[in-house]
């Protein structure tokens, strides 16, 4: 029993990446895109707690409201308006795998090197630095709230431009056009 | 006791995922899962950092991704409901309209 206690954030660990994993393995190999769309949202909520798990507990919430809550609805609506089923399926997927894999695996080695390059340059900070507002312990969405608001404005100005443009756009691009009958 | 690497590698698996199924599928809709899946990777490289530097820019840009996948997501299925109505079809090998 104490082991379980000394290992907890382990075992929280292991099992979040797994469902992580399994989440993401779901997404690539499920044929119908409803079972991705699904397989997709456990990805999210495992994210989402391993969020928690890195003190980020802000980002938690935003990433189960704003993913599983908007993405994922905007998801499921598209799979339902174009009816994929009446689709054909042939051919799924890509003939030539032997490029890809072979792009990937170099891309992932130079990651690998870089990562854990990174990762061995500082030790690990006090998580009570995540919750600090000029010296005061408040609680992560203060903190991330102040540097939000103060010394990340004009990029936060910049992504709400960002946003407005990209939902025009998909209005625009969503709209029957004036005068043309049928649809999707 | 949870290092960075354990993130790192966790992260690294998510993102080759979302690669190999963005080259290997041909359904746009779940090529833009795989979008996001490799959107999230770089999520959790930020908060990873973050963790281990005590520095909370991380997670501020963490924030800003997640508004750009929202605003990515928005964007191609919009252009999915379009693809649609113009070729019938999710699948990318028959959308050759660049080509001509």
């Amino acid at each position: 029993m104490s082991w379980f206690i000394v290992h907890f954030a382990q075992i929280v660990f292991y099992f979040l990446a797994a469902c992580t994993v399994a989440g993401a393995i779901g997404v690539v190999g499920f044929r119908s895109p409803v079972n991705a769309a699904l397989s997709l949202l456990g990805t999210f909520m495992a994210v989402a707690g391993l969020f928690v798990l890195m003190h980020a507990e802000f980002l938690a919430a935003v990433q189960i409201l704003v993913y599983a809550g908007g993405v994922m609805v905007l998801f499921l609506f598209v799979i339902m308006l174009v009816r994929v089923r009446t689709i054909p399926e042939e051919p799924q997927y890509l003939r030539s795998l032997a490029p890809a894999a072979l792009g990937v695996g170099g891309l992932l080695a130079v990651l690998v090197g870089a990562g854990l390059w990174a990762a061995a340059q500082a030790p690990l900070a006090n998580p009570a630095a995540l919750r600090q507002v000029q010296g005061l312990t408040l609680g992560n969405t203060e903190a991330v709230g102040w540097s939000l608001y103060r010394d990340y404005l004009l990029p936060f100005e910049i992504v709400s431009i960002v946003l407005l443009v990209a939902m025009i756009g998909a209005i625009v691009m969503g709209r029957k056009e004036p005068g043309k009958e049928g649809g999707a | 006791m949870i290092t960075t690497t354990h993130y790192l590698m966790l992260s690294l698996v998510l993102f080759t995922l979302g690669v190999v199924g963005m080259v290997v599928r041909r359904n746009f809709i779940t090529v833009l899962m795989c979008v996001e899946l490799i959107l999230n990777a770089a999520n959790i490289n930020f908060i990873a950092f973050s963790r281990q530097l005590g520095d909370l820019t991380g997670q501020v840009f963490a924030v800003f991704v997640i508004t750009i996948a929202a605003a990515e997501a928005a964007i191609g299925l919009g252009i999915i409901i379009a693809l649609v109505r113009l070729k019938q079809t999710v699948n990318l090998d028959q959308v050759n309209v660049m080509e001509g």
